[in-house]
């Protein structure tokens, strides 16, 4: 599904990402972990069309999307969420969703301005669309609330839900559990494997170990720029480079 | 959406009604000049409330608009309807191809570009004397006329200016609840988030801006055909001030808001003589003092202020009202 092979990314003179490979298959939940710093970020920021990186090149089902603009990719089935949320703060949590939508209707300004009739069915559509992407990730009850004035954990299920109602192919998730508690936790478990049994491909970044060990099909270890290791979480666990790396911290 | 139409008619029916009592006062004349100011405003707020866009140079549009018009009828006696359809497009296309380099700067960045196109065609407006007259001004624009109704005096122009105005405000209300309006809405938030959900924020924003000129400039059509003469003085940096003036005292990303704005900057200097040659001061000051006491503008604002007042009077505490 998604494939980086050597992507090296500096800023100045800091390398963020050096050499870096990976693959994350169809289908299946890949786990990125590694210290604070490590380029995970980063990552995706390039992954997402956010940043270019300075050399390497990175592939989604074997076409070559180094460089794309975050709009293209979204067009293209990709789609991620941020590790400080980037919800659309002044619009409601259900217009927050329709958003999502945007690649998925064409009405165009005319159309929009005078209400032409195949406007009028693509906005129930989009309501529609949001709605059950809402309830899917168990929110649909604060649908007229600004999103602004959400509760932490609430904004990051929403951010979830706006970006699964683009119906992606991917969805990148930089550190979802982060401000969360361990209830919410919990059930942010259950929904990205809930997201993986829809067919969605998943990345996720992640701090929160027992999350990562719970839902990962597959691990990549990142430090400094580098990865460290890649396997099972069980590999993972075992692997002396990696207990190193987070024991010498 | 039900509420929006409920609105828009109250709005409308209190527009259609209000010459009724004035007759042919001076009154109405300035209320000719809020339909003309409401409709600038309303283009603008597309840009700046909506998109979260600064343009100081919306004048220029204006101008543009009006001197086509204005040129185009009284010097070369062509069809005034076409020329404000003409003037429209034109000024749109100019403002799209114009958008691209400018919309890529953001911030302050973005005011001194379009403060810097405004300037460069209020020059044009004055040195190109052999077109427009130059800062003598460009006297004998016809009235416009349909048939054998020409619309010669303040009433005809009030219907004419306000029908035009209503029907952009009920476009503009129906592409503010679209996924358009959305878009726009969601770019003034987190653009790169807007991004990443896939709206092309580099095209919409201009796509924006050429709508919002295009509509300027129609106003500058009605402009000189309302007044039959026109000088550069009226499409300066001055009243493109005055235009974000009306955008943010009345509320940013509000269309009922734009209208607040453009009436009080209307009527405020009629009612305030003595600040005539100080008017920039005044709307400097107004603008200092709304942004610290009312942020959200006119059309949250007054609610806000009536409710602490409201609180005041039956001593019980105000909750949040953000005055006082
Ligand atoms: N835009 C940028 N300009 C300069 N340096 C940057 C930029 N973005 C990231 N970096 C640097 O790149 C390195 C990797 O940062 P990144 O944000 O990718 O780490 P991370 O693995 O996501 O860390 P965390 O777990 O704290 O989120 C850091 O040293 C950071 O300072
Ligand atoms: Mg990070």
């Amino acid at each position: 599904m998604l494939r980086l092979a050597d992507v090296t990314m500096t800023f100045g003179g800091l390398t963020a990402l050096q050499d870096f490979s990976m693959t994350a298959r169809r289908g299946e939940i890949t786990g990125i972990i590694g210290p604070n710093g490590a380029g995970k970020t980063t990552l995706f920021n390039i992954v997402s069309g956010i940043y270019t990186q300075t050399t390497g090149k990175v592939f989604l089902e074997e076409r070559d999307i180094s460089g794309m603009p975050p709009e293209r990719l979204a067009s293209l089935g990709m789609v991620r969420t941020f590790q400080n949320i980037e919800l659309f703060g002044q619009l409601t949590v259900l217009e927050n969703v329709m958003v999502g939508r945007h690649t998925r209707s064409n009405s165009g300004i005319f159309a929009c301005a005078f209400k032409l009739p195949n406007h009028l069915r693509e906005e129930r559509q989009i309501r529609e669309q949001a709605l059950k992407w809402l309830e899917f990730a168990g929110i649909a009850d604060l649908c007229q609330v600004t999103a602004a004035n959400l509760p932490f954990g609430k904004g990051r299920l929403l951010e979830i839900a706006r970006a699964l109602a683009l119906e992606p192919r991917l969805l990148l998730m930089d550190e979802p559990a982060a401000g969360l508690n361990s209830r919410e936790t919990l059930e942010l478990a259950l929904l990205i494997k809930r997201i993986r049994d829809i067919g969605v491909t998943v990345v996720l970044v992640e701090h929160d170990m027992e999350l990562v060990m719970d839902v990962c099909d597959a691990i990549v270890v990142l430090n400094l720029g580098c990865k460290l290791a890649t396997g099972t979480p069980r590999q993972i666990q075992e692997n002396p480079a990696v207990i190193a790396a987070y024991l010498g911290e | 959406m039900k509420r929006e139409v409920v609105k828009f008619i109250i709005f409308a029916a209190l527009v259609m009604l209000a010459p009724l009592p004035l007759k042919q006062s001076y009154l109405l004349n300035v209320l000719v000049f809020v339909g003309i100011n409401t409709l600038l405003a309303v283009a603008l707020n597309l840009l700046l409330g909506f998109a979260g866009q600064i343009s100081l140079g919306h004048a220029a549009f204006f101008g543009m608009g009006a001197y086509l018009s204005g040129i185009l009828t009284a010097n070369f006696g062509l069809n005034p309807w076409l020329i404000i359809v003409l003037a429209a497009v034109t000024v749109g296309g100019l403002a799209f191809v114009l958008g691209f380099p400018i919309l890529k700067l953001k911030g302050h960045y973005l005011a001194m570009a379009t403060l810097g196109f405004g300037i460069i065609f209020y020059i044009v407006f004055n040195e190109t004397i052999g077109l427009t007259g130059g800062p003598s001004g460009l006297p004998g624009i016809p009235n416009l006329a349909i048939g054998s109704l020409t619309f010669d005096n303040d009433l005809k122009n009030y219907y004419l200016i306000w029908g035009v105005t209503l029907l952009t405000i009920l476009l503009c209300v129906n592409l503010a609840h679209s996924r358009i309006g959305r878009a726009l809405r969601a770019i003034h938030d987190s653009e790169v988030a807007a991004r990443v959900m896939g709206v092309n924020v580099r095209l919409l924003k201009v796509q924006i801006f050429a709508l919002s000129a295009a509509i300027s400039a129609v106003a500058g059509s009605l402009y000189a055909h309302t007044m039959t003469f026109i000088s550069p003085t009226s499409f300066g940096f001055n009243f493109s001030v005055e235009l974000v003036t009306m955008v943010i005292i009345g509320g940013l990303g509000s269309i009922y808001g734009s209208f607040l704005g453009a009436a009080l900057l209307t009527l405020l200097p009629e009612l305030l003589r003595a600040f005539r040659d100080y008017d920039i001061i005044a709307y400097g000051a107004l603008l200092v003092f709304m942004t610290i006491f009312m942020p959200g503008g006119l059309v949250r604002g007054i609610p806000d202020l009536m409710l602490f007042l409201w609180s005041r009077l039956t001593g019980k505490r105000g909750g949040n009202a953000q005055t006082g």
